[in-house]
């Protein structure tokens, strides 16, 4: 789960992170009141959407007085910002980060993941912030440093003190990167985050650090013991709506091969299939293992909902509590119900396959027998270009 | 011969009584696994599926010299028994729950280093030798014993490979589902280093996911040692459109954007084959057989 900018900040705060002073703003009105509040005379204006390399697409502004900061919030809430990170047609603005703009001598990367390859919390650290991070971390792979934490010493003062040394800090400015180094960490593994990125971390001339963006990502699978944090969700997160909206992972597509497949990894095998065999996919949908009869034919009726579809291929190969007698019951209980009825392919494998077949057949189900994956594949192909 | 498991393997189950662990454990039973007894903390001194149970791992491991543990706890305690198992020095743990919080894994995987214990999993099938011992909560009946190693990250991809080994007469040494979490106990590396020294094993097909850099770093084991029996690979996930991310530092970290293209081509530089589609997989083994 992903969680805004202002968000992020405002919960390393509590670790010591130090940021610029700012708050969230709904409205134009909101966010010049926040400036006045604020004061000073130079304000970062940044749209929060759940996705990086906002400032390249002009989700971040800099202007000097609060009718400006209003003026750039009207430009940007209510539009959709597309980044190299949200994909294709963007995300909606529906909310700004107004901040006290910070004096910059320098800005060093910093961040937090846990690196699958040692299974270990890792901290990646540079001298050069800023979205050309990737590409110099592909150009010079020396210039973005890693540092494996191991889990039972936690990230120390004297790690923390090294790294700062690497970072070129000294005095004030190591003492506060010790903090904020130490401090992510500590949030890191409180709150069960899969991401910390602070970029960039700003240097001042007289060695004051500020972490002018935060991102931060938490394991899914972790937020049963977090509640303020899932409470945190944006109920307009484009990943989880599409989830919401149907109870699968449904992925709309450009093509006309409806697809129902049991598991993503089979799912997608059986879109490149599907492909190589001269089709396009219409769908990725993966039916969860603990679907019901009747998520089951919510699923059906979602794939053809699509008026795209000109066929459909259900591949199960039944394992773990899936079987497919039940993924049957469940066609079977939508096909009854469904008004437009197009060439249904269905390549049952596994666990009750002989049953599914049977239960289809003895419901009255139309639908092409297919014995293997490449069969299933040559003819949803066939009934989709309309040769049958 | 076949690797890590076989017909005297005698295994306990933890979380025996949930409805998954009594679901999946009489279908291992049935299959003629070694199931000897149950651990679920509280219930110690009953039986379930005519099974002794156990309130902890180390009175059961005891009891019953067990070689294996395969765990159907729930996620949020998931960790604690994989750890109680390492602690009683249980040789093979296979962890079929999905959902267990990553960091409780970076702890779990901590103490695996300095233990004796291997992990298969978490959130995985499981692991099979056909015919032999299956402990896990794949459908027995797509198996038969045969030549083909298979170690994979996905689930039901798997099953469909194992499926179309079995329709191409060549059969399976062992099945292990390595699990698709970002931190897992035994790697590809880890299971093809024995399916190459186990003599049942002529072939070894690797079937990964997109995400992660754990095909690269396989391919770039059999590149450097160009193992004497043929590795063939698989990544789906060719046409899948590309994902929304967050931050720069999951491509820093990887050094790639974890895509199949990507993972394809890593096979390809180290020699393994890859099938023309996942529907090929079958054909590639048979014709990566012929060609030795």
């Amino acid at each position: 789960m992903d969680i805004h900018e202002y968000q992020a900040k405002k919960l390393l705060a509590r670790y010591g992170v130090p940021t610029p002073a700012g708050a969230v703003a709904f409205t134009p009105e909101e966010a010049e009141q926040v400036a006045g509040g604020l004061g000073g005379g130079s304000f970062a204006v940044k749209a929060q959407i759940l996705a990086g390399d906002r400032g390249p697409a002009g989700g971040v502004k800099l202007v000097s007085t609060p009718a400006d900061v209003r003026e750039t919030a009207a430009t940007m809430l209510g539009t959709r910002l597309e980044t190299s990170q949200t994909g294709g047609g963007g995300d909606s603005v529906r909310r700004v980060y107004v901040e006290q703009a910070f004096k910059r001598a320098r800005e060093l990367y910093v961040a937090m993941v846990v690196d699958r390859a040692s299974a270990r919390v890792t901290l990646i650290y540079s001298t050069d912030g800023g979205t050309d991070i990737e590409a110099e971390a592909a150009r010079h792979p020396d210039s973005v440093k890693r540092l494996s934490i191991d889990p039972s010493k936690g990230l120390t003062s004297t790690d923390a003190r090294a790294v700062a040394e690497e970072l070129g800090l000294k005095d004030a400015a190591a003492d506060a990167a010790e903090t904020l180094l130490t401090g992510i960490y500590e949030a890191f593994t409180d709150l069960d985050a899969s991401l910390i990125e602070l970029n960039p971390v700003a240097v001042s001339k007289d060695g004051a650090l500020a972490a002018l963006d935060a991102k931060m990502s938490f394991d899914d699978n972790a937020l049963f013991r977090h509640k303020e944090i899932s409470d945190l969700r944006d109920a307009e997160d484009p990943g989880r709506l599409e989830r919401a909206r149907h109870g699968f992972n449904y992925i709309k597509l450009k093509g006309n091969v409806g697809c129902l497949v049991n598991g993503a990894g089979l799912a997608m095998a059986t879109m490149d299939v599907i492909k190589s065999c001269g089709g396009e996919p219409a769908n990725f949908l993966d039916v969860p293992p603990v679907a019901s009869r009747e998520q089951i034919a919510e699923a059906f009726k979602l794939v053809l909902s699509d008026s795209d579809v000109a066929a459909v291929l259900v591949n199960v190969i039944g394992g773990g509590i899936t079987r497919c007698d039940a993924v049957a019951d469940g066609l079977a209980a939508a096909w009854r119900v469904i008004g437009r009825k197009v060439p249904l392919v269905v390549r049952f494998e596994g666990t009750n396959r002989d049953l599914g077949k049977k239960a289809l057949r003895d419901t009255g189900v139309e639908f092409i027998a297919a014995d293997t994956l490449v069969d299933a594949a040559n003819k949803v192909v066939r009934a989709a270009s309309g040769s049958r | 011969m076949s690797i890590l498991v076989n017909a005297d393997t005698k295994v306990i189950c933890q979380g025996i009584t949930g409805e998954q662990g009594t679901f999946h454990c009489e279908q291992s039973i049935a299959y003629g696994t070694r199931l000897l007894a149950g651990v679920t903390p509280g219930k110690g001194g009953t039986k379930h599926l005519y099974l002794p149970v156990y309130d902890r791992v180390a009175d059961a491991a005891e009891a019953t010299g067990a070689d294996a543990a395969v765990i159907y706890v729930p996620p949020a305690h998931a960790a604690e028994a994989i750890i109680e198992s390492i602690n009683a020095d249980i040789p093979l743990i296979v962890c079929i729950t999905e959902g267990i919080p990553v960091l409780d894994m970076v702890r779990v995987k901590h103490l695996l280093e300095s233990s004796g214990s291997r992990l298969v999993g978490p959130n995985s099938p499981g692991i099979i030798t056909p015919g032999e011992c299956k402990i896990g909560i794949m459908p027995g009946l797509i198996h038969r014993p045969g030549k083909v190693g298979i170690v994979s990250r996905s689930g039901t991809l798997t099953y469909e490979a194992v499926a179309q080994t079995t329709a191409a007469g060549l059969g399976q040494s062992t099945v292990v589902g390595i699990g698709g979490d970002p931190v897992v106990g035994m790697s590809f590396i880890d299971c093809l280093e024995l399916f190459m020294a186990d003599p049942q094993t002529e072939c070894v097909l690797l079937i990964g996911e997109i995400g992660g850099r754990e095909e690269e770093a396989a391919a770039e084991y059999v590149r450097a040692e160009k193992p004497r029996k043929p590795v063939v690979g698989f990544v789906a996930g060719a046409s899948a459109p590309p994902g929304r991310r967050m931050g720069h530092a999951g491509a820093i970290i990887s050094g790639g954007s974890g895509a199949a293209a990507e993972k394809l081509e890593a096979f390809r530089g180290a020699g393994i084959r890859i099938p023309e589609s996942p529907a090929m997989i079958g054909e590639a083994i048979a014709a990566a057989l012929r060609s030795r």
